[in-house]
């Protein structure tokens, strides 16, 4: 019997290797310009594309 | 580091360093809480006394499976990022990429909870020239070093008492941006009394996003957000929004509102905001001194951590009924999200965003208008406040010692450092409440995520 179901995710340790290129978007830019969250920015490095495939 | 919480009627785990995030079922919820406290044998007694109708190979399974995950790097992962922090900052060290322009410190609303003190950040009314404008673009891309995307707000007070320069603005940065191999994303905040035709037509062209401003029922929203003669904006402004959001065509928007001590019950407000056919929605809690009366008391907290849950479930209820909406901060992008140097490297406030304020000078963000101590410079002559640039550069999650041991550090990045600098006198401090309704957030946005990937399965 299956106990635990794993959703896909960004393995973060893996995203050391491609990551950092800073394209992505500033935090707080778009909408709330009151409090920080980087949970909702979008990864805008295509390198990182292909490591989640 | 593992976080384990129930919600929405799911028992969900994350893997704080690896980034995975799990559901559940009970017995493995109760054996994953204490694996790394027990042996194996131990674990197995207390799980068999605590569900003695489960047999001894059942339990072993799970026991075996919480195990495969543990040596897969999906639970249990050490933290080993610590040496990486400020490594993203460093690599891009000198690089801008984000300005918050200023365009205009007076405002047509006297909004009483306004953190900019309608507009004029505690200083002069004053507009932005559009020789200011430019050399502030000049000065973008001059600094942006390899980065493609240049992010461009146009922010107040209220940036269309001088759409003018904004439309000028735009226009030039277009005429330059091939030729300097870079790519504008603008930004429009906005209160919305001036919103016409030739705004609307010019905003859905050429602002990648519009942030409209909107604290959601009208008695709410009038409460604070009115003219100078005291006058409410709600009927006046909701009309344009509409339009404005029509003829966007599905173009990025965010209907914002500002939630204080007199709606708590803030959910109210979102569901206005669906009954005026707005789908894109952020609320956000007031900034404000500790003794203002805007401001959040303990019991208004309880209240809003409660309505953050009820608005997790209004969106699993509007999925399924076909008319889904966004909330800001409950979007979560699990599998194409942030790497891990965005994640410990802080919000970008000062060193690759700053904000220029009408006549040129730069601050670490927005909200550090204002106050001399933190002007970085100015646009003309560049950074020279060597000092204050390096706390923010140095400024990231393990720079705060009250971040080490919180499992939404990688989520959060540290969090705001105008509100650290706000509640604590230091950018590297932590503004407890706010951590508190962030934690919140996250554990209904992650919910939403499991819940909609378990509704999906079933279909």
């Amino acid at each position: 019997m299956k106990h635990i179901v794993t959703l896909k995710t960004r393995n973060l340790c893996e995203s050391a290797a491609k990551g950092g290129c800073g394209e992505c978007q500033t935090s707080c830019q778009s909408a709330c310009k009151t409090s920080c969250g980087i949970a909702n920015q979008k990864c805008e490095n295509t390198n990182s594309v292909k490591e989640n495939k | 580091m593992i976080h384990c919480y129930q919600l929405g009627g799911y028992n969900i785990v994350l893997d704080v360093c690896s980034g995975a995030v799990h559901a559940v079922d009970e017995l493995a919820y109760d054996m994953i809480g204490q694996f790394e406290q027990s042996s194996e044998t131990e674990l197995l007694n207390a799980m068999q006394k605590k569900y003695p109708q489960v047999p001894r190979e059942e339990l072993q399974e799970c026991y075996g499976q919480i195990n495969a995950l543990r040596e897969d790097g999906q639970l249990f992962t050490p933290d080993v990022f610590e040496p990486m922090a400020g490594k993203l900052k460093e690599k891009s060290a000198g690089v801008i990429k984000a300005l918050c322009l200023h365009v205009a410190h007076t405002c047509n609303l006297n909004c009483a909870y306004c953190f900019a003190s309608q507009g004029k950040y505690n200083g002069e009314r004053a507009v932005m020239s559009f020789e200011v404008g430019k050399q502030a673009l000049d000065f973008l891309v001059e600094h942006s070093g390899s980065r493609h995307n240049l992010e461009v707000d146009f922010f107040g007070g209220e940036p269309l008492m001088n759409f003018q320069v904004v439309k000028d603005l735009v226009a030039y940065a277009r005429s330059i941006e091939k030729t300097a191999g870079k790519n504008f994303r603008f930004t429009l905040t906005t209160n919305g009394m001036l919103i016409d035709d030739d705004v609307i037509d010019f905003a859905n062209r050429e602002m990648s996003n519009v942030v409209l401003s909107l604290d959601g029922r009208k008695e709410v929203h009038d409460r604070y957000r009115v003219d100078y003669a005291g006058n409410g904006s709600w009927e006046r402004i909701v009309p344009k929004f509409q339009k404005l959001v029509e003829a966007r065509g599905g173009k990025n928007y965010y209907m914002r509102g500002t939630f204080t001590h007199y709606n708590p019950d803030f959910l109210n407000d979102i569901r206005q905001m669906l009954d005026l056919g707005f789908t894109e929605l952020s609320m956000e809690p007031v900034v404000c001194a500790p003794d203002d009366p805007a401001a959040l008391t303990e019991e208004d907290k309880k209240i809003v951590l409660e309505q953050y849950e009820k608005l997790a479930e209004l969106m699993l209820e509007r999925d399924r009924e076909g008319m889904p909406f966004t909330f800001y901060h409950y979007m979560i992008d699990l599998r194409g999200g942030p790497c891990i140097y965005k994640r410990i490297s802080g919000c970008g406030s000062g060193t690759e965003y700053m904000a220029v304020t009408p006549w040129g000078d730069l601050y670490p963000c927005h909200q550090f208008v204002g106050d001399e101590h933190f002007k970085l410079g100015d646009i003309w002559h560049g950074l020279n406040n060597p000092e204050v640039q390096g706390q923010f550069a140095s400024c990231n999650v393990y720079a705060k010692p009250e971040c080490r041991d919180c499992w939404a550090r990688l989520y959060c990045s540290g969090g705001c450092a105008a509100n650290a600098y706000h509640a604590t006198g230091s950018i590297t401090g932590v503004y407890e409440t706010g951590c508190e309704l962030f934690r919140k957030r996250m554990e209904c946005a992650i919910m939403l995520a499991v819940a909609r990937s378990a509704e999906n399965a079933e279909e």
